[in-house]
Order: C-alpha cells, then sequence, then structure tokens
C-alpha cells in the first residue's frame, strides 16, 4: 500500500495533493491505533510486572479495553472550572496533542515511505516536540488549581534541562550520518548507531523519557504528590486528549529512537515495515520495564541529573564522537564498537563515582 | 529587579491518595519547599472511647477492630491483655502462644502494607505493593481459616482466643513461613539497594534520637532512631519471654532507617512464629470467664508492641459490666507528633514519603 501511494505519479493531475491527503489519512489512523495498542500493551504488561493479570474482560484478552475507556471518556461530563481561565483550559489539550501527531510526518516507516522527507528532518522533530510542553503548561495554568500549576511549572523546568542532553546525543547521530535527513539516517546505518553511539543511546533514552514524563521523571502528573499534576481538573474528552497525546509522544519517542538509533525499517527477511513496528513496540517495552521497577526521582534531583551528569556526558559523546569521525572519514569500522562501549563503561563509573545524589534539605 | 515571591497554602487532603486515609496537611510551600505544617485529623472521629462505656467487657472487642484496621488482631490483642490485668484472669497456654502467633502474623501484614504503601509514595508504581499485597494475601487467608474474617478479626476473647485453630491451618502457616523469607530477599533485591530509592530516603526526613524519645514516638519510628525499645522485650507480655528474636535497629532516624527497620522485623517476626510452632503446647484455649464480666473496682493499663508502635489500653473498672473509662494510647497519632519538625524544610515530594514513613492508619489516630 505505502509503495504504491509512493508510486503514484507527482504528474498526475492532483496528484500531489492526492498523495499528500491519502498518506496524512494512513498515518491518523495508524498513529491512533498504534497508540490504542501500546495504551493496551502497556496496561497488561504493568499487570504483568505487577503480578496481576491486567485488562482481560472485555474482548478477547482484554484488546477492546481502550476502545471502552475512549467510549466512556467521550460520555463523560466535561466540567470546567469556574475560576479557571476558559480560552487557556480549552486550548490546552489541543497544543498538547497536535505536536505528538506531527513529528510522524517525518518518520520513516520503510524506504521513502514519509510523508515529508526534510533535508532537516530531525530538527523539525527537536522543534516541534518541545511545543506539546506549552500546552501542559496552559493546562496547569488554566484550571486555576494549585496542584496542576506546580506540575505546569515543574514540566517547564524539566523540559528546559531536558532538551539539552537530548539535542547533543542527536548530534551525535548526525555527525555520523552526515544527514539531518530522518531518511538518511536509516540509509547510513549499516551499522545500528545504537553500537557506535551506546553513550549516546542512554543519554537519549533518559532524555527521552524526561521528555515524554515517563518514570523515573514523571513528576508532572506524580500522582503520589500532586495527584494528576497539569491534567487534574480535566475530565471526558479533554482528559482522554491529554492520555492520548501521552500516548502519541510515547510512540513518537519510541519511533525516533528506532530510526535514530536502531536502524529504522532495515533488517533482513521480514518486510521493512514489520521491522520498523518490532523495534518500536520493543523500545516501548523497555520504558514500560522501567516505569514499572523505578520509584521518582526528587524535582531537585532530576535538575542535578541533567545538569550535572547528563550534560557533561553528552560533551563528552559528542567530542569522542567528533574525533573518530575525522579520523575513519569513511565510515567507522566495526571495532569502534568495543571502543565506544569501554568508553562507555569508563565514563559511566566514572560519573556514578563522582556524582551522588541526595541531601536537598533547605533552611527555613 | 528580584521577582517577589510569596509562599502559598496547599491543602493535602482529607482526599489525596497519600494521605492514606482522611488525613489533612495544611501545607505551607515556597515553591516546593514546605516551610509550614499544620496536621489535621479527626475527620474519622468516631468516639470510640465514649462508645465503650455502654458495652460490656466482650462487646468492646469488635470495636477494637475498627481503631487499626490493618491490624485487627494486634488491637484485640491489646485490649484483651488490659481486661485480663484488670480482673487477673490467667489464659491458657495454648492460646497464649496462638496469640503470639497471630500477632507476629498481623506484623508482617501490616508492614507489608507499610512498606509497600512507602515504595509506592516513593513513586515506584505500585509494584512493590502488589507484590507485598500478594503476601498479605496468604496471611489474610490464615485469619480467615481461624476467625473467618478477612480485615475485622475478632478472635481474641478474654481469656484465650475464640476458636482452637483447624488442622489445615498449621500446615498453611508451615507453608507460609517457610516461603517467606524468600520474599523478604526478593523485596530487598529488587529495591534495598536501588540508587533513586537511596537518594530518595537516605538522610531525608530525620528524626533525632532525642527528640524521637521526647515526643515519646514507638515503634518502627523510635527504632529507626537507634533507640532499642520494644515492649516484647522491655516489659514482655503473653509468652514473648521464651522466644529468641533481636530488636532492628536503624542509625540516623531517616526514612530508610525506618523502612529497613519494617523489612528486619518481618524477618524476626518470621523467627518469632517458627519457635512458637515447635513450642506450641496442646490444651484448652479459652479459660472460664463469665460473660458478663464484672472486674473488682480499680484500674490497669495493658500495652502490647503493636506493628506501628505502642498500643496501650488503659481501663478503669467500677465493678459494673461496662467500663467506667477506656483510654487507648495509639502509637501513630503519637508518632505524628514530630512530623512538623521532620517535614520543614523539604520539598513537597519529600513531606509526602516522610509522612508514608511514619505509617500512620487513621482509624487508629481519629477513634
Amino acid at each position: 500500500m505505502a509503495n504504491y501511494i509512493a508510486a503514484l505519479p507527482p504528474d498526475w493531475p492532483g496528484g500531489f495533493w492526492v498523495h499528500f491527503g491519502v498518506f496524512t489519512v494512513i498515518l491518523l489512523v495508524f498513529v491512533l491505533v498504534m497508540a490504542l495498542v501500546i495504551i493496551y500493551l502497556e496496561r497488561r504488561g504493568i499487570g504483568r510486572f505487577q503480578s496481576r493479570l491486567g485488562p482481560n474482560r472485555t474482548g478477547p484478552f482484554g484488546l477492546l479495553q481502550p476502545i471502552a475507556d475512549a467510549i466512556k471518556a467521550l460520555t463523560k461530563e466535561s466540567i470546567t472550572p469556574a475560576k479557571g481561565d476558559k480560552w487557556v483550559y480549552w486550548l490546552a489539550p489541543v497544543i498538547a496533542f497536535v505536536p505528538a501527531l506531527m513529528i510522524f510526518a517525518v518518520i520513516p516507516f520503510q524506504d521513502g515511505a514519509l510523508l515529508a522527507d526534510l533535508n532537516i528532518g530531525i530538527l523539525y522533530v527537536v522543534a516541534i516536540s518541545s511545543v506539546s510542553i506549552v500546552g501542559i503548561f496552559m493546562a496547569g495554568w488554566g484550571s486555576s488549581n494549585k496542584y496542576s500549576l506546580l506540575g505546569a511549572m515543574r514540566s517547564i523546568a524539566l523540559v528546559v534541562s531536558y532538551e539539552i542532553p537530548l539535542g547533543l546525543a542527536i548530534i551525535g547521530v548526525v555527525l555520523l550520518a552526515g544527514s539531518l535527513s530522518m531518511n538518511e539516517i536509516v540509509t547510513s546505518q549499516s551499522i545500528p548507531f545504537i553500537l557506535l553511539q551506546p553513550l549516546g543511546f542512554l543519554i537519549f533514552f533518559l532524555a527521552a523519557s524526561a521528555e515524554i514524563n515517563r518514570s523515573p521523571f514523571d513528576l508532572l502528573e506524580a500522582e503520589s504528590e500532586i495527584v494528576a499534576g497539569y491534567h487534574i481538573e480535566y475530565s471526558g474528552m479533554k482528559f482522554a486528549l491529554f492520555y492520548l497525546a501521552e500516548y502519541c509522544e510515547a510512540l513518537a519517542i519510541c519511533a525516533i529512537i528506532t530510526t535514530l538509533f536502531l536502524g529504522g525499517w532495515r533488517g533482513p527477511v521480514l518486510p521493512p515495515i514489520l521491522w520498523f513496528l518490532i523495534k518500536v513496540v520493543l523500545v516501548f517495552f523497555v520504558f514500560v520495564w522501567v516505569r514499572s521497577t523505578v520509584p521518582r526521582l526528587r524535582v531537585d534531583q532530576i535538575m542535578d541529573f541533567a545538569w550535572k551528569c547528563l550534560l557533561p556526558l553528552a560533551l563528552i559523546n559528542l567530542f569522542i564522537t567528533g574525533l573518530q569521525v575525522v579520523v575513519w572519514p569513511e565510515g567507522l569500522p566495526w571495532m569502534v564498537v568495543f571502543l565506544n562501549l569501554a568508553i562507555m563503561a569508563v565514563l559511566i563509573l566514572l560519573w556514578s563515582k563522582l556524582f551522588k545524589l541526595g541531601g536537598g534539605r533547605v533552611e527555613v | 529587579m528580584a521577582i517577589r515571591t510569596e509562599p502559598f497554602v496547599i491543602n493535602m487532603g482529607p482526599q489525596h491518595p497519600s494521605t492514606h486515609g482522611v488525613f489533612r496537611m495544611r501545607l505551607t510551600l515556597d515553591g516546593e519547599v514546605v516551610v509550614d505544617l499544620e496536621p489535621v485529623f479527626s475527620y474519622l472521629h468516631r468516639g470510640i472511647e465514649k462508645l465503650v462505656e455502654g458495652r460490656t467487657y466482650a462487646q468492646i472487642i469488635p470495636i477494637t477492630d475498627r481503631l487499626d484496621y490493618v491490624a485487627s488482631m494486634s488491637n484485640n490483642l491489646a485490649y484483651v491483655v488490659a481486661v485480663e490485668k484488670l480482673a487477673g484472669i490467667t489464659v491458657p497456654e495454648r492460646a497464649e502462644y496462638l496469640r503470639v502467633i497471630m500477632a507476629e502474623l498481623q506484623r508482617i501484614a501490616s508492614h507489608l502494607i507499610a512498606v509497600g504503601s512507602f515504595l509506592n509514595d516513593c513513586g515506584a508504581y505500585f509494584t512493590p505493593f502488589m507484590y507485598m499485597y500478594r503476601e498479605r494475601e496468604d496471611i489474610v487467608d490464615l485469619f480467615e481459616m481461624v476467625c473467618g474474617q478477612r480485615l475485622t478479626y475478632n478472635y481474641m476473647r478474654i481469656g484465650g482466643v475464640s476458636h482452637d485453630v483447624p488442622d489445615e491451618f498449621l500446615v498453611a502457616l508451615d507453608k507460609f513461613v517457610r516461603r517467606m523469607p524468600y520474599f523478604i530477599d526478593e523485596y530487598d533485591q529488587l529495591l534495598a539497594e536501588n540508587e533513586i530509592l537511596l537518594a530518595r530516603t537516605k538522610g531525608v526526613g530525620i528524626l533525632p534520637k532525642e527528640l524521637a524519645i521526647n515526643s515519646s514516638a514507638a515503634g518502627p519510628v523510635l527504632r529507626g532512631s537507634d533507640v532499642k525499645w520494644d515492649i516484647r522485650k522491655a516489659d514482655p507480655y503473653s509468652v514473648y519471654d521464651r522466644f529468641e528474636f533481636d530488636i532492628p535497629t536503624g542509625s540516623v532516624g531517616d526514612c530508610y532507617d525506618r523502612y529497613r527497620v519494617r523489612v528486619e522485623e518481618m524477618r524476626q517476626s518470621v523467627r518469632i512464629i517458627k519457635q512458637a510452632m515447635e513450642q506450641l503446647p496442646p490444651g484448652e484455649v479459652r479459660s472460664e470467664v463469665l460473660p458478663l464480666l464484672r472486674p473488682p473496682v480499680g484500674e490497669a493499663y495493658g500495652h502490647i508492641e503493636g506493628p506501628k508502635g505502642e498500643l496501650g489500653f488503659y481501663l478503669v473498672s467500677d465493678n459494673s459490666i461496662a467500663p467506667y473509662r477506656l483510654h487507648i494510647r495509639p502509637p501513630t497519632l503519637i508518632n505524628l507528633t514530630a512530623l512538623h519538625d521532620m517535614i520543614i524544610g523539604w520539598k513537597i515530594q519529600d513531606a509526602v514519603i516522610i509522612f508514608g514513613s511514619i505509617d500512620i492508619c487513621l482509624g487508629e489516630v481519629d477513634r
């Protein structure tokens, strides 16, 4: 299907727009369905991690549970807080949701199968993905609730800190690929970049899980402290939009990790689109795993971790990658994999000795 | 130009996922830092101390179930110990051992919830909580075998226990006691050395030794502050002087110490149950006590080491069928005394876990 659409002649009457329109619809449906699928996977996965069953009543194996949830959300009363800022309150879910969808415009599902093959694809991703935080902040502000305001303030602090290591980790990949286009990054990965950039992958993974508010950095909606954080006042479909946005973003980040580090759609035997999906689900599984295992860091410790640990490591990683690209301009040989793994091990050991979290009492 | 900021007040509770019931903390925050705290309770006040003045001594036992509802066995025990002291009733040997077994099982069950919800407050998204509920379920099944109830047991009687245990109970208990140490090891493997947990709990919410004693804290909160005080050793009741066990203590009195003390106490409880099972004598489980007991005029204070601290019942009798006055020493309410000093200066995220590490039960705080 994707091949067929990609092969539509651009000079066909209205060809560009047909191509564009059809692909957009396919993409939207795909993203929403996939979001429902990963919601189901997460709930079942966490259920297994917690030695319980997870949803298993609605449809076979509980497969229809996300649909039942969606119907429930649609039929719920939508409440606007009396003292809230109505416009901001209404706009916030949309602003949080749309960027998550927009990221998929540049994700290559297979060779050339992407909505817009921007030559600055990854830059576009970095720019768009932080817009949804504006929506989150608007939600926190517009609900006129102290808990949600705390969540909103935390979200700003989090994004300001974690965008930097995130960007630096991406630059390492860009240096190796020699291009900002998502498709070119995939085609240049004869060795998956997770092997050439193990440290970069780790930094990207951690920063990304902060970016999409997942454990251990999930303090925007820390249930045990600020109850639900920014979406505490939302109900009905507006809440469902936030919920969906969260998972669409998670899906987008998984797709970006797949594209940047895991070789995207590349893989033997199976069709490329299947490889892509398998990798995305695997990455998401790791997120679920982390979420169900680790406790949450404190807000100042998260800032410490970003500025004192991730940022220097990202800079060192960038420096080393730059050196390697200069030494081997024709592409890195296999042996670099082991070299980089060793460098990563040494650096992480060093930082675990140098860098200690803890304390944090303020005299009042 | 500096931006002017001002502290704001946030009402945490009475409906809040981590206040463990209907506790309310009126927090004054400067940004994220707690600068003032005013605890508000009694949302669950039922007037139990007044209520019992119109009940006979035996009728009060089910009311004590409603105090600390996650540890009803211990409440039952503390009450009957006080009544027996007041009326001078002796308890058969076998009943004493059964009481010890039940009290220690209850301690494990209560600590499982305490540790589980504490880790949940730390943000470990329900996983430790569900793991610990798995084992608590076994204990609740055991209790169901002996008294048919799963939450409000009403098992102890004045002068013994209500029934002897069924045959399959001891088999199931033996199985549980052999499995439990592995489960405790499992919890430790999963989280005890977790870097994030250490960062969140080490040095957080320190309760200094002097303050712990001065605020008359008890139980794991006191022992976490390096005070070796346990009623089971200090003033042995029942048959606790016949068992060998250690009193685990912390070193500095932070949240991590309190968490560790609870985990270690679970191990010690398993040890006590093992010894009690070996020594369990045959015989009666209940001595003859008049249904309408009229203790002689006087007063008595019976106390036990409950899961959450020293649980005491102070009874005054005027030789009628109902107590003239009953006063309960609720360990969790008294442990809360030092909450203010522990929380001030920490962030709102710490306030939640410091509060969680005290392990309160609102049924007992508010009575």
